[in-house]
């Protein structure tokens, strides 16, 4: 640990990706590598860290002490750590005691739905009800406890909008409900879910409700006190944070059972040392994301409305999936979902990355085999629909110099993509 | 130009795709997930279609500092080649997945929608050479390292797909593609090569038609229809073999005995000497060109499988009343040619054509 700490913002700070392997030696410089050129309108899958996390990541970067530790290394380590955790759960209306810190968002959502499910162990409350357009972390969850842990899992539609079929959601209540997962907003098409009225009938039927925030927070208001929820996931790089690094918010009287065991930390549900950089960088993500949230939704709606605008003058035929624009707390700010009918998707979206656009097709995929989307299937959307389905995703960084570009690319795209359409 | 490098993981194609960016073009590479339930790891020197293949594609084209795509051509493959292979098993014909593979998928699909898309030319890691001839046009032709040479799986190119094409391994040995691999710091310098039917990983072609064909027991029988056994199915046979017929009594000459013929209308499976499986005459069905048909008879060498020996031959094209037919005589005689077969026409070492062998004489006459 030689030589001073840098500064937060230090403007000497050196990339981290250096070009010290020795490795790189005739090897083309990787285009991919320089982004400076680039519109990122991919922001669901993740968004650049704000100033304020990376900061704050930088300085914690060379601290040594485990928060766990009872020395003084590592009390000043886990000072920095419930710093943290107190301003987390400021700015979303949460106890410090109900932040379980994780390393993301999937394991968040694994905790809450395997986690409330064997915590109740009550053989009279196997129903798992989750929302048709769950994100896999609680769809696949939910699929796995019912194959290999006896659950009965319901699957909840919704309707052409993407919003929950509360009607139907009532008739699947029971006293048979064990676990409910509703996610707060959806990750492809922006809609965001009546999570309060979906608190309220699950808890009245006896029922552990989680809700997976992943893309709420600091996105839309989010509330954990007021949302009336047991459970609540979000993740860090999805909100300006660094990547690896997410909570839980748990009531505390939720009984949850460990999905990871070892050193008891995390209220014994969740053990593992203490990310102390990634949860400082995590904590000054959310306090910016939310003290600034109206005014950046405001500015996102109006690009995101820009946006559609200039996609329907390049392919008049264009639509859009979600809810109604006219109802701005209906959905995400940044998430524009558009049908370009006869264009495949992936075609699009190739076209636009070497034209210099990066968006998506729906949610990153790792495999390399992409079925249609569940989420475009559950609104009522085709298969065939769906393969010509492409995801702009704005923000914090986004420009209307990012629109300019959309604009002056579609047209040849699109028209690319249909051509090659007979191919697929 | 903009070229669209296939890769299917392999070290051919890394090394092809490589060579592709040297030349100054701007190369884009792409990996087809081919399998509907893709398997996580490769399993021994078998398939290309893992997960850990699609891992070896894309840290290649990173290396080369590439742009580089998944596209999912599962259904059509399941279509176009799966379902096909054990279609012409039911049949009774012997299908090469590989050659319907290139002529439906890599070359067809790939190709047309690369150009669709903006691509000049598809670049793929195939050991064949191309040649522009005087004319203009581009000649497919045989690669400079006979024992890798797979020019017979590219016999079913068209014109317009060999124009659009290209294979820069064709004057290399697969020596110099694995040093020149390691020498550019590609992982897969020293991966093994793929071998068989890439669809069946573990190499149990019979296991795997059983499971979609089932159970069809039949008889099998000497040229005279004599019964001499039992089988489960037809389609565990081929032209030519000679293990697992499960006969008890030997010929009567001592001599093993091989499949001469498959008949699955009525489940027989013909078996006799090694002399009569000799044939001399082909014809063959739905016959392709790489370039300019040839008109009336002409001179040229055929060959019948992968790495076979090609055999001299006069080769005729007769429009017929099911379409064109391609006529082969050979020289000398060509032993365990079975129906479904590509046969690919050579002039020296020019690809001129393919055609699926639908029939067979031997030299003595009709069987």
């Amino acid at each position: 640990m030689a030589g001073p700490r840098a500064p937060p913002g230090s403007a000497r700070r050196r990339p981290l990706s250096g070009s010290a392997s020795g490795q790189t030696e005739g090897v083309r410089s990787d285009p991919d590598r320089s982004p400076a050129d680039r519109s990122y309108l991919d922001h669901a899958a993740t968004t650049p860290m704000r100033a304020e996390a990376v900061a704050a990541v930088t300085a914690e970067l060379t601290r040594t002490g485990n928060p766990s530790s009872a020395h003084g290394s590592g009390r000043a380590a886990r000072r920095v750590v419930e710093d943290a955790r107190e301003l987390i759960a400021a700015r979303l209306g949460a106890d410090p005691a109900e932040v379980v810190l994780t390393g993301g968002g999937t394991e968040a959502d694994n905790l809450a739905v395997k986690g409330a499910y064997w915590a109740r162990r009550d053989a009279d409350r196997r129903d798992v009800l989750v929302s048709a357009v769950e994100h896999h972390a609680v769809g696949d969850a939910a699929l796995w406890l019912a194959q290999t842990q006896g659950a009965q899992v319901t699957l909840l539609p919704v309707d052409a909008a993407g919003r929950l079929d509360l009607d139907a959601y009532a008739a699947a209540l029971g006293p048979r409900s064990a676990v409910v997962s509703v996610m707060w907003a959806n990750n492809e098409v922006g809609t965001v879910q009546p999570v309060r009225a979906v608190a309220e009938a699950g808890r009245a039927a006896g029922a552990v409700v989680h809700s997976d925030a992943v893309q709420a927070v600091g996105h839309v208001p989010v509330d954990f006190a007021a949302s009336g929820l047991d459970l609540l996931s979000l993740t860090a790089h999805k909100l300006g944070g660094p990547v690896g690094v997410g909570a839980l918010l748990a009531r505390r009287s939720t009984a949850l059972a460990a999905v990871q065991h070892g050193g008891g930390q995390e209220r014994d549900v969740r053990s593992g040392t203490l990310d102390v950089v990634g949860v400082a960088g995590f904590a000054a993500a959310v306090d910016v994301a939310v003290r600034t949230l109206q005014e950046e939704a405001a500015r996102e709606v109006a690009l995101r409305e820009e946006l559609f605008a200039r996609v329907r003058a390049a392919v008049p035929d264009a639509s859009r999936h979600g809810a109604s624009p006219d109802d701005p707390a209906a959905g995400l700010p940044g998430v524009l979902s558009v049908q370009i009918p006869g264009a495949p998707g992936d075609a699009v979206v190739m076209l636009l990355d070497a034209a210099g656009v990066d968006a998506s097709t729906g949610s990153a995929c790792s495999a390399g085999v992409t079925a249609p989307s569940h989420v475009l299937t559950a609104l009522g959307v085709s298969e065939a629909e769906a393969r010509s389905v492409v995801r702009f995703s704005l923000g914090h960084t986004t420009t209307a110099a990012d629109l300019d570009r959309v604009s002056a690319v579609l047209p040849d795209v699109v028209a690319r993509a249909r051509a090659a359409a007979a191919y697929v | 130009m903009r070229v669209l490098a296939a890769m299917s993981g392999g070290v051919d194609s890394a090394v092809a795709a490589a060579r592709a960016v040297d030349a100054g073009h701007d190369v884009t590479g792409v990996h087809l997930a081919l399998s509907k339930n893709p398997q996580s790891f490769r399993s021994g020197a078998r398939g290309c279609c893992s997960r850990e293949d699609a891992h070896d594609a894309r840290r290649a084209a990173d290396r080369l500092g590439i742009p580089f795509y998944v596209w999912d051509l599962s259904d059509r493959f399941a279509a176009d080649v799966v379902d096909d292979f054990v279609a012409e098993y039911a049949a009774g014909r012997t299908p090469n997945p590989c050659l319907r593979c290139n002529e439906k998928i890599k070359f067809a699909a790939v190709l047309e929608r690369g150009l669709a898309l903006g691509f000049d030319a598809v670049c793929t890691g195939h050991y064949a050479r191309l040649q522009r001839a005087d004319d203009g046009t581009v000649e497919l032709h045989r690669a400079v390292d006979a024992a890798k040479d797979q020019s017979y799986v590219l016999g079913v190119l068209t014109a317009h797909q060999v124009a659009h094409s290209w294979f820069p391994l064709g004057t290399s040995t697969k020596t110099e593609v694995r040093a020149e691999a390691a020498a550019r710091g590609l992982s897969v310098a020293a991966k093994p090569d793929s071998h068989d039917i890439c669809f069946i990983p573990d190499g149990d072609t019979a296991g795997f038609l059983d499971a979609r064909l089932g159970t069809r027991p039949g008889a099998v029988v000497d040229a005279d229809g004599t019964r001499l056994g039992e089988h489960d199915g037809t389609h565990h046979f081929t032209v030519g073999q000679r293990r697992g017929l499960r006969l008890g009594v030997p010929a009567a000459d001592g001599k093993p005995r091989f499949v001469l013929d498959v008949t699955p209308v009525d489940g027989t499976v013909t078996v006799g000497p090694r002399e009569a499986l000799a044939v001399s005459h082909l014809a063959g069905l739905r016959p392709t060109w790489t370039g300019i048909v040839p008109e009336g008879p002409w001179r040229g060498l055929v060959q019948v499988r992968a790495h076979g020996e090609p055999v001299p031959a006069t080769v005729e094209l007769r429009d017929g009343e099911q379409g064109s037919t391609l006529l082969v005589d050979t020289d000398e005689p060509l032993v365990g040619v079975a129906p479904g077969q590509a046969v690919v026409a050579y002039a020296g070492t020019r690809v001129v054509g393919s055609a699926t062998i639908s029939s067979t004489r031997s030299p003595v006459g009709a069987r």
